[in-house]
């Protein structure tokens, strides 16, 4: 038996937990990240984390999450693989009980649940406002606990570049760099798990964090990885105007009971405060009395699009509605929401407790991601695992609040366990493959870093960045329409061409933010066309993929998972038959 | 108008880590909800001086852009903070920004603080559970605990107390405030009280609690308002008890 060695990318909740589950099974593991694991974008999840632990006696079941989050994604998640990340949920919030994360407690000492989009039951464990932040800890602490005991080494400040692949085009290891050194290096591993995230940076502003560039995935893509339903992207109802950021407003502060309005009349210029209730449309609870304010994600951000886009109601004719917590008592905001109401405070001068604060949609989520099998998070390229975000596999066409943490610490859960069995089961591991492999893959990132430090012209990265994020943005978020669409394409086709003729303005050898960046952009602009080209081709709307040209769900065309592949520099779009056999696909309607 | 306005941004920069530092100072255009990550990002668009000179762009930390992973700290006009939430039209021009001073620099505002995930290792900063497979829920905590510890775990491992701490320098090995209540946090959950000796002795001795010299500077400092003295005056408390109770029976 092979004795592996693990290469995990990416140190988030997934990354850490695959991480544990490999040093727990004795075999060592490699732990790659950008920035220090504990400073990851996990840290920004805000609401909780559901899980069907029923304790508040409503006849909550995880039949009842699964059908939920399969509903929630319009029928395009496969649905085995959801149906087991829901039974494992409850699992998962007591093993995170145990790690010591402090939890938000009833008074009987046992954890509170509050309540999340697109279900009616309370099924949301928290840890205030800061939940994601909590859980990263958790698992961050546990790691480190490996890291102290020797069996994890961790290489932060280092990204990842590309995959070692061996003439037979499996996966011997990755290819790296130290962003402080700038050096190139190889690291053999039997088998790789990427859990690299989302890509909100393609779109510029988002609610994601700076790292959140998809470079991984398009690396990985333009070596053969495939990569699925790239096309949904979610949008989230309710971000702080930024100009770098588009800073996150939880979904829990509508769980807590936050409500969103605007004036009736768009003349209206008085303070919030002063509008009486009967002037206030609360559109979201007129328009879904069921769901009321907590609807799904992409149906609360279509409705804020038309108050603000047709109906010209948005508040003092600006992109923004209400969000509106002032009614509710001090105390349960301070003890279940401060995180978020103190960054609303902080970056806008306003205090939410007495003043409704002001929101709109922002770019958020990244259902689509690598393909993976629906049994071991491995992807179509032997050795290589994905889990989290970066993954297409738990959300469909639409994203559940709160899901997010729980499929990336069940991913992890699952990866982790899956690349040392595949490892054990290799007859020749990495070690037998001859070094000229590993040469080559690092003299080809070499050759890449080279000729970008020495190109000449007057473009700059920046605004490559920019504009391609400006016209994501327009064209290919909550309404698309394929003319834009089309547009776009062309748009990022002429940022690759102008891409030639960047001029890096740092040339140095150490810590040089510009070079790595310079390589993110491009993997970003790759991916842009992955997910332009999916929007362009699904015709109809599902979930989060809005097209007013189609607007129904056509289960008959398009209930299948677009599958992006690369063949010779090109993206191709292949589709692959959905899993329903579960659940029949019934209409969504909240 | 005030789309003209300019801001003036003086950036203390060194290109290597033992290179002599200097200043640079650029002119940027004024825009609403601007940063300092903002104008780090626009002279990253076009790295000019205010005098024409054509330079680097800034080499600096960050990530979320909301406080919370604890990325972008930096000295800014002379005071140890997030630059994210650092807004320009609350800040006195020129803006000027340096590198913490108690981290070695690696470039330019970017600095090492490495030595504060080694000490979380030292102090055993973590719940050492069984195993990950499925054992059931975890202890009761009572609302009242929960609510004592949440504030502790919300430490973002930025940098800052230690910055402003006259106790943290070149001749002192003092581990700082924060370490220093991770071990209170540890020590307050059911399961990590069980190890609270071990974490106790690790932050006594040389660097430990009891360097602290009461100045309070971090609890005034810590962006996430975390009761820094209180957990200090905490273990220091139970750190000379758990020394007497191992010298008496030890």
């Amino acid at each position: 038996m092979n004795q592996p060695k693990i290469i995990v990318v990416g140190g988030g909740l997934a990354g850490l937990m695959a991480t544990i589950r490999v040093a727990e099974a004795g075999v060592p593991v490699d732990l790659f990240s950008i920035v220090p694991v504990k400073r990851s974008h996990s840290v920004c999840a805000q609401g909780g984390i559901n899980a069907a632990k029923n304790t508040k006696g409503e006849g909550d079941s995880t039949g009842q999450h699964f059908d939920d989050t399969v509903y929630g994604g319009d029928f395009l998640a496969n649905q085995a693989p959801v149906k087991r990340m829901c039974e494992a949920a409850p699992g998962i919030i007591d093993l995170l009980d145990r790690m010591g994360v402090m939890f938000n407690r009833t008074p009987e000492g046992n954890l509170d649940y509050r309540r999340f989009g697109g279900t009616l039951f309370h099924r949301t464990a928290f840890a205030g406002a800061t939940t994601g932040q909590q859980l990263l800890y958790a698992l961050d602490e546990q790691v480190r606990r490996y890291e102290a005991e020797g069996k994890v080494k961790k290489y932060e400040g280092w990204t990842f570049l590309s995959a070692v692949l061996d003439d037979s085009g499996v996966s011997r290891g990755i290819c790296a760099m130290d962003l402080k050194t700038m050096e190139v290096k190889t690291f053999p591993a039997d088998a790789t798990i990427f859990c690299t995230g989302g890509n909100g940076a393609i779109f510029y502003r988002s609610t994601n964090s700076v790292v959140c560039t998809g470079m991984a995935q398009s690396a990985l893509f333009q070596q053969g990885v495939d990569y699925a339903n790239g096309e949904f992207i979610q949008v989230h109802p309710t971000a702080i105007p930024g100009e770098d950021k588009l800073r996150l407003m939880s979904e829990s502060a509508r769980g807590e009971g936050g409500r969103v309005w605007v004036p009736k009349s768009a003349t209206d210029a008085r303070a919030p405060n002063s509008i009486p209730a009967n002037e206030r449309f609360y559109f979201l609870e007129e328009w879904y009395p069921k769901y009321g304010n907590l609807v799904p994600r992409d149906v609360a951000t279509r409705a804020i699009h038309k108050v603000v886009f047709e109906l010209k109601l948005g508040i003092s004719g600006q992109q923004a509605v209400y969000l509106d917590v002032t009614h509710i008592p001090r105390d349960v905001l301070d003890r279940k929401l401060e995180g978020i109401l103190e960054i609303y405070e902080k970056f806008l001068g306003v205090d939410p407790h007495v003043e409704p604060m002001k929101v709109f949609p922002a770019m958020h989520y990244t259902m689509g991601g690598i393909w993976v099998d629906t049994e071991n998070q491995a992807t179509n390229v032997p050795g290589i695992y994905a889990a989290g975000e970066c993954e297409y596999q738990y959300h469909g066409a639409n994203r559940l609040g709160a899901n997010s943490l729980v499929s990336c610490i069940y991913g992890g859960m699952i990866a982790g366990p899956a690349a040392v069995k595949y490892g054990r089961s290799l007859e020749k591991g990495a070690s037998s493959v001859p070094s000229s492999v590993f040469e080559r893959e690092q003299k080809r990132q070499q050759g890449i870093n080279e000729s970008l430090v020495n190109q000449q012209g007057d473009e700059n990265p920046i605004t490559i960045w920019k504009e391609m994020g400006e016209w994501m943005t327009e064209h290919v978020t909550v309404t698309r329409k394929n003319e834009g669409i089309a547009r776009t394409d062309a748009k990022l086709q002429e940022l690759l061409e102008r891409y030639k003729k960047m001029n890096l303005s740092d040339r140095t050898k150490w810590s040089n933010q510009t070079l790595s960046f310079a390589r993110e952009l491009y993997n970003m602009l790759i991916l842009a066309r992955v997910i332009t080209l999916g929007a362009l081709a699904r015709n109809e709307s599902r979930g989060a993929h809005y097209k007013p040209d189609f607007p129904e769900r056509n289960d008959a065309e398009w209930l299948k998972t677009t599958r992006a592949k690369w063949v010779n520099g090109q993206i191709n779009l292949t589709y692959d038959p959905v899993d329903t056999s579960l659940i029949p696909p019934r209409t969504r309607k909240y | 108008m005030a789309e003209n306005k300019k801001v003036i941004v003086k950036v203390k920069r060194q290109q290597t880590p033992g290179e002599k530092p200097h200043w640079e100072e650029f002119d940027l255009a004024w825009r609403p909800y601007m940063n300092v990550i903002i104008a780090l990002r626009d002279i990253a668009e076009r790295p000019v001086t205010r005098d024409g000179k054509t330079t680097t762009p800034i080499t600096y930390d960050s990530n979320c852009l909301e406080e919370i992973c604890g990325s972008c700290a930096m000295v800014i006009n002379g005071r140890a903070r997030m630059a994210c939430s650092a807004l320009i039209d609350q800040l006195d021009q020129p803006i000027r920004i340096e590198p913490m001073t108690k981290f070695p620099v690696v470039r330019d505002l970017a600095v090492d603080r490495s030595v504060m995930f080694e000490n979380l290792k030292r102090v055993k900063a973590w719940i050492p559970i069984d195993g990950t497979y499925d054992m059931g829920e975890g202890p009761k905590i009572a609302p009242e605990i929960q609510e004592k510890a949440y504030p502790l775990s919300k430490c973002i491992t930025c940098g800052i107390c230690l910055e402003v701490c006259p106790q943290v320098n070149h001749n002192s090995d003092f581990v700082g405030a924060a370490i220093v209540s991770q071990v209170r946090l540890f020590n307050m959950h059911p399961t990590g009280a069980m190890h609270a000796r071990e974490r106790l002795e690790a932050v006594s001795g040389k660097g430990g609690v009891q360097d602290c010299g009461n100045a309070q500077n971090c609890v005034h400092a810590c962006p996430k308002s975390i009761p820094l003295t209180e957990s200090l005056a905490q273990v220091n408390r139970e750190a000379i008890r758990n020394s007497l109770v191992g010298w008496l029976f030890g």
